[in-house]
């Protein structure tokens, strides 16, 4: 009881000033967040570069949860590279690894075809209706690094998302009521 | 100042640290392990060898595949996918890299085997250019680490050609 008297406490006594400081300390959290969202963009060269594993199709290597680093290097793409694709008319992007290249002789593009270790056979079914291979276009990155069951958090907040309004309640009222 | 909330912040703050710089002290070590895999694959049969009817060339074949990958193996590798790819140029496309075999190594007891086995994805060409293609087999290993980096390398073993023939 003491803490929450404490911080209504606080509320009730805040100034204009401080609330100012208090807003423009938020601020700088959220920037910079964004700040260095961005520079891994650029650095990474991938449209997202970080990704969270969404289903078992690549395990054991990965699991649910799991986080993949991204980089979108101008090198070719080959054979066993894990990469991360969109499949016109899928929102969601599939992170499997490439069983066959063609790279054509003039052009320099490449046909790809990806597979799941964990799945039995190879994604044509996946892929849209009458696509055999994917193109370089399709392709966001090939994974690079692996940190485990980080993803968890951004999985629950997006299945839970009242545990997400929780959590940044409770931040914003903590940044409010912080004192230094 | 000390009320418990700070506290447990920078606890949480602390352990979290520390975990991350264990994680990349974990990666960082992969670099000290210099591996000496090796690998032989014998093609004992081509079982069949024709052109579908849509144009493209196929082949089946019989694959002994025999390896020692232990030493890919260290404190922070989880598994070592491994597969063999048909590697071969045509006139169409620079490069043709087909996978006909892959398998998952859980542990370094299971890295030292051999296998015989048909080819497990099909050997189909863009096109109708496999009689008598001289190709090179490579097999390729991809280092699934518990964290951090992850590593690849191949041993690219040349010198194999296709009959001439259909069969």
């Amino acid at each position: 009881m003491g803490w929450i008297g404490d911080t209504m406490d606080s509320i009730k006594s805040l100034q204009i000033r401080q609330v100012l400081t208090q807003a423009i300390s938020l601020g700088m959290i959220v920037t910079s967040a964004l700040i260095i969202w961005k520079a891994l963009m650029c650095i990474t060269g991938s449209e997202s570069p970080v990704v969270v594993v969404l289903s078992g199709s690549m395990e054991p290597g990965f699991k649910r949860g799991d986080i993949l680093f991204l980089h979108m290097s101008k090198d070719p793409i080959r054979a066993g590279e894990i990469v991360v694709f969109n499949v016109d008319g899928r929102e969601i992007p599939i992170v499997h690894r490439v069983i066959k290249v063609h790279e054509r002789q003039d052009t320099g593009e490449v046909e790809v075809l990806t597979k799941g270790d964990n799945n039995y056979g190879d994604d044509r079914l996946l892929y849209a209706h009458g696509q055999l291979w994917l193109q370089r276009h399709h392709i966001m990155g090939r994974a690079v690094g692996f940190l485990p069951y980080v993803g968890w958090v951004t999985i629950i907040m997006t299945e839970k998302p009242i545990i997400k309004y929780i959590l940044i309640g409770a931040l914003g009222l903590l940044v409010i009521t912080s004192k230094d | 100042m000390h009320s418990f909330g700070y506290r447990a912040n920078a606890l949480l703050t602390f352990a979290i640290t520390i975990l991350a710089v264990m994680c990349g002290m974990a990666s960082f070590s992969d670099n000290f392990n210099s591996p000496t895999p090796s690998a032989q694959v014998q093609v004992l049969n081509i079982n069949w060898f024709q052109k579908q009817p849509n144009g493209n060339d196929e082949v089946s074949m019989t694959l002994n595949i025999s390896a020692d990958l232990q030493s890919l193996f260290t404190w922070n590798t989880k598994q070592v996918f491994v597969f063999l790819a048909a590697e071969y140029e045509t006139p169409k496309n620079a490069l043709n890299q087909i996978s006909l075999w892959d398998g998952i190594i859980p542990s370094k007891e299971h890295a030292k085997f051999w296998i015989h086995t048909s080819n497990k994805y099909r050997f189909i060409d863009q096109g109708s250019n496999l009689r008598g293609k001289e190709y090179n087999l490579t097999m390729h290993w991809h280092v699934m680490p518990k964290t951090g980096k992850m590593f690849a390398d191949k041993i690219v073993m040349p010198g194999y050609r296709l009959p001439e023939e259909y069969r």
